[in-house]
């Protein structure tokens, strides 16, 4: 009875591709339904698929589930992506949206002008160098673990790996002084699930192009 | 052993205010650490208690919490707020995420300059009534219960009556056509540790005036 979960999404990371490398690093297989124009937006709208009229959604188990923490967190819960008990939910989540605030400013940089363009990299490279890897490589450090909460595998590791792939295609130096997070981004890829999402052909979207993001402006009226 | 929570932050609503709410609809006392100077916020910053150097920060049952979300999340599942299954919980965050957007613009709203101010309030009230209200109007109207999820009081309750009040604030008539978002308002705020806190004289915080703004962009420098 149990299909595949299907992600509603443009053919890009944006909001969705944390969900894609979550279920990905899960092992599960997932099927898309790509936006390509603003009357498959509308569509889906129409169709009282989109709790708030916005995506991502992705049908999973039943649901139309919007938002993405949503998602996230669900797809963690099921999955034993999520810690063992509700402390250990707490570090994750706390962890989990450090990142996603790097991952905000990182998502948002090309839609400013070029004008703004060199302001908002200097931001991100100040933030990941002083506030956010720090962070990270010390929590690595305080217990030593392969992983950041508990020992074991969870979002957070995931949710962190991905962000630093995005910081490297800015500037790889940005990962100089982080011996314990380079550790991790390779540890983790070397998982057969992940490594596998990390290679060519996978549903791992890459970075935003121009035409893309005109695409998105179209599709989401932005 | 346990000690009340703490909770770190400069003395308005900001992004604290949820978190006040939620504890108070819990039943649970909490204390509150007030950032009133620069060099307040300076200290707890290199005592090293803010993972992100940024607050809100609950301290609660040994840890030192960031991130508004971890933290919600967390007094949510020990006081039995956040539903009995995976799926409730994936209900239940995504109607938080969704108060969440709308009550980001709200916050945001004093923080605008003057020039677009009527541009940003005309949104909030479009969005108000074309998308949120009726997206929770719509849940209660087809299962008819009391709440929002599972027919028991959750966090998405408290977040969502709270964000009431804010609409209400903005302009009482945008309830008009929303019979019951006005009954679960009411319902909510007759519960005995809520109507508490709606009294004079509870932690609750009034809306932000010219000066606390002021104070605000000092201490957090933007």
């Amino acid at each position: 009875m149990a299909g595949k979960p299907r992600l509603h999404y443009m053919n890009a990371r944006l909001r969705m591709e944390p969900v894609r490398w979550l279920l990905a690093a899960a092992g599960v297989e997932f099927e898309e339904q790509i936006l390509e124009s603003r009357e498959d937006m509308e569509k889906l709208i129409n169709d009282g698929s989109l709790m708030f009229q916005q995506v991502p959604m992705v049908e999973i188990d039943g649901m139309k589930l919007a938002q993405t923490r949503a998602i996230l967190n669900y797809i963690a819960a099921k999955y034993n992506l999520y810690g063992k008990d509700i402390k250990e939910r707490a570090l994750i989540d706390m962890y989990s949206e450090g990142i996603a605030d790097l991952n905000e400013m990182i998502l948002r940089l090309p839609i400013f002008p070029p004008d703004e363009q060199d302001a908002k990299i200097t931001q991100i490279r100040e933030r990941t160098t002083n506030r956010y890897f720090p962070a990270f490589e010390k929590v690595l450090k305080s217990h030593g673990q392969h992983y950041l909460v508990g020992n074991r595998l969870s979002k957070a590791d995931i949710h962190l790996v991905e962000v630093i792939y995005y910081v490297e295609e800015i500037d790889p130096s940005l990962l100089t002084n982080f011996p314990l997070l380079k550790a991790l981004k390779t540890r983790i890829s070397n998982l057969p699930p992940v490594k596998k999402f990390l290679q060519p052909g996978s549903q791992r979207k890459p970075p935003i192009d121009a035409k893309t993001l005109e695409e998105a402006r179209k599709i989401f009226k932005i």
